[in-house]
């Protein structure tokens, strides 16, 4: 099954690229004008579907991890059932997490012509949006799942012996704190970028002269 | 990784398991229950445990037999909640639970018809977890022969049988032969399935098997002493995992008395207690033997029990639910040995029960 995960992908780059090689538009292939010539707007909204996207992945896979033990050992220790929604409380605070950084960062999209979108500002502001929305999401993505997996081994210990629910707590506790590192770097990472603006004079996307 | 995905098809049967775990008799309950005096205190102190109220209906006087009957019944009715609730593979490592029930209701079933016992009423004594469908197919059977036929067609173990040849073994004489080539072929089988579905469970589940294993072929070897079982053939009954499989398996297969069945055992450095003497003076070389045969399972079984309660330390694996079963099955010998002991008023052995909790 190996063969075919790695394999037909691999096969099929070298296919397209030599492609390109031998019809003669190796050139194509350029790393630079891709990056000047996609909207900044395709990676600000990619970075903020990442962002909401992966802190929600992360918070409902803890959820489900945690919710699932607690039902499990509620049926014959019925008292663990209020407490442990703490578990549930955590894993729901890195989604917020997600939410609030979606909103700061759908604040700086404003609507501007194509012909006067490429500025340097503004490819700066798209990638910023990217690279922070990716981060948070990561981080609250891993976040929610550490979060999820110490809920649940708390409500079982929770369920044999009521003593020991607070001492795993703390270890939750510092589980859900790399979701609030990961929302404070995401805010310093668009704290220098500037809303999307129009520019003065011409300002177009560079095309390329390669492509046939 | 186990944790990320175990959850969401195991995480709730592995509350319930560790729940009834938690119903499991403490010392200060099994000190309560040595103090009765009567079946009747017996069944009192036991209606404040998870038991609860099973032996309710039960008309005085209790019987010990009925006792230990309505504590398996609870414990079939929990197992049965968690196979019921349960998906793969988590059902198909539950079946495998079952198995070792079935290999011995077959065997009871095999024995029935050679002595030609009406084997409806084998039925009733069958264990209520190994149980499977095919089972009254089994009574229709007249003659071993057709026995045999039917067993290897209907029964989940049916793969087991292949090392037990053909139909002319299944007579008297061999049966407790046929008894440990199956269960050497169901724990192997096991053992490849535990591999099977990966860390921690396949960690959890070896290291019970592996005892299990060198259990069985201590045992197997420590009986075969003054019996006409040839080595070889005790060496085919040897299962073909353990901490003493290959190199304690060969050695066991060729020993002749106890004490070259201790040197063996010494390599294994958590095997080397279970041979020490207690220093209890001079006695005559019988009693000695007989008495050490019975401090030998004494210590299996105290083996066992901490072998199942660490499987409880690891939290999504599947070997919690193997582990419950067997450390229930513990309480269950317990209980019917103290209720034994009240009903025959012998208090001063009533304290000879392995503690579990």
């Amino acid at each position: 099954m190996g063969y075919y995960t790695y394999g037909l992908p691999t096969f099929l780059i070298i296919v397209i690229a030599l492609y390109l090689l031998f019809t003669g538009s190796g050139e194509a292939f350029n790393v630079g004008r891709f990056l000047e010539e996609t909207s900044p707007y395709a990676w600000a909204g990619t970075g903020v579907g990442l962002c909401i996207g992966l802190s929600v992945l992360g918070a409902g896979w803890g959820i489900l991890v945690t919710g699932s033990s607690i039902l499990g050992g509620g049926v014959r220790s019925p008292r663990i059932t209020t407490k442990n929604l703490i578990s549930i409380i955590f894993c729901e605070v890195v989604a917020i997490y997600g939410v609030i950084i979606g909103i700061v960062y759908t604040s700086k999209l404003q609507s501007v012509p194509e012909n006067l979108l490429y500025t340097p500002e503004n490819y700066f502001t798209g990638y910023a949006l990217f690279w922070g929305g990716l981060t948070v999401g990561l981080c609250n993505l891993l976040c929610g799942v550490a979060v999820g997996i110490t809920g649940s081994t708390a409500a079982l210990a929770d369920a044999a012996d009521p003593n020991l629910f607070v001492k795993i707590l703390v270890v939750e506790v510092f589980g859900s704190i790399m979701g609030l590192f990961g929302l404070i770097v995401g805010l310093l990472m668009v704290s220098s970028a500037a809303d999307f603006s129009a520019a003065s004079g011409a300002a177009t996307a560079v095309v390329s002269p390669y492509v046939h | 990784m186990e944790a990320l995905f175990f959850n969401a098809n195991t995480g709730f049967l592995e509350g319930i398991v560790r729940g009834y775990k938690a119903g499991i008799l403490t010392q200060s309950q099994y000190a309560n229950l040595t103090q009765c005096e009567t079946l009747e205190d017996f069944r009192t102190q036991l209606s404040a445990t998870d038991y609860g109220n099973f032996l309710a209906n039960e008309s005085l006087p209790i019987s010990t037999s009925t006792i230990a009957d309505k504590a398996t019944e609870v414990l079939v009715e929990q197992f049965k909640y968690l196979r019921t609730n349960a998906v793969e593979p988590l059902r198909k490592f539950l079946d495998y639970i079952t198995y070792g029930y079935m290999i011995d209701n077959v065997i009871l079933l095999i024995t029935g018809t050679l002595h030609e016992r009406d084997t409806h009423e084998l039925v009733k004594r069958c264990h209520p977890l190994g149980v499977f469908d095919s089972m009254p197919v089994l009574c229709v059977a007249t003659n071993v022969e057709e026995l045999y036929q039917s067993v290897l067609i209907e029964t989940p173990i049916a793969p087991y049988f292949r090392e037990c040849l053909t139909a002319s073994d299944l007579d008297d004489l061999n049966i407790e032969i046929i008894r440990n080539t199956l269960y050497k072929a169901y724990l192997e089988d096991f053992n490849n399935f535990a591999t099977t579905l990966g860390s921690p469970t396949s960690d959890v589940m070896h290291r019970i098997l592996a005892f299990e294993a060198d259990r069985r072929t201590i045992n197997i070897t420590i009986n075969s002493f003054g019996t006409e079982l040839s080595k070889e053939s005790r060496a085919k009954l040897f299962p073909a995992i353990g901490r003493l499989f290959p190199e304690g398996n060969n050695q066991l297969a060729k020993a002749d008395d106890i004490d070259q069945v201790r040197q063996i055992c010494e390599n294994v450095s958590e095997y080397r207690s279970f041979f020490s003497e207690t220093p209890t003076g001079a006695s005559s070389s019988a009693d000695d033997f007989g008495a050490m045969a019975a401090r030998l399972e004494d210590r299996f079984f105290s083996t066992e029990v901490e072998l199942n309660k660490q499987a409880f330390l690891q939290q999504f694996q599947y070997g919690v639910f193997y582990s419950y079963m067997k450390l229930k099955e513990q309480e269950i010998r317990n209980l019917t040995w103290i209720a034994e002991c009240i009903a025959q008023d012998a208090k001063d052995r009533i304290q000879d029960f392995i503690p579990i909790f």
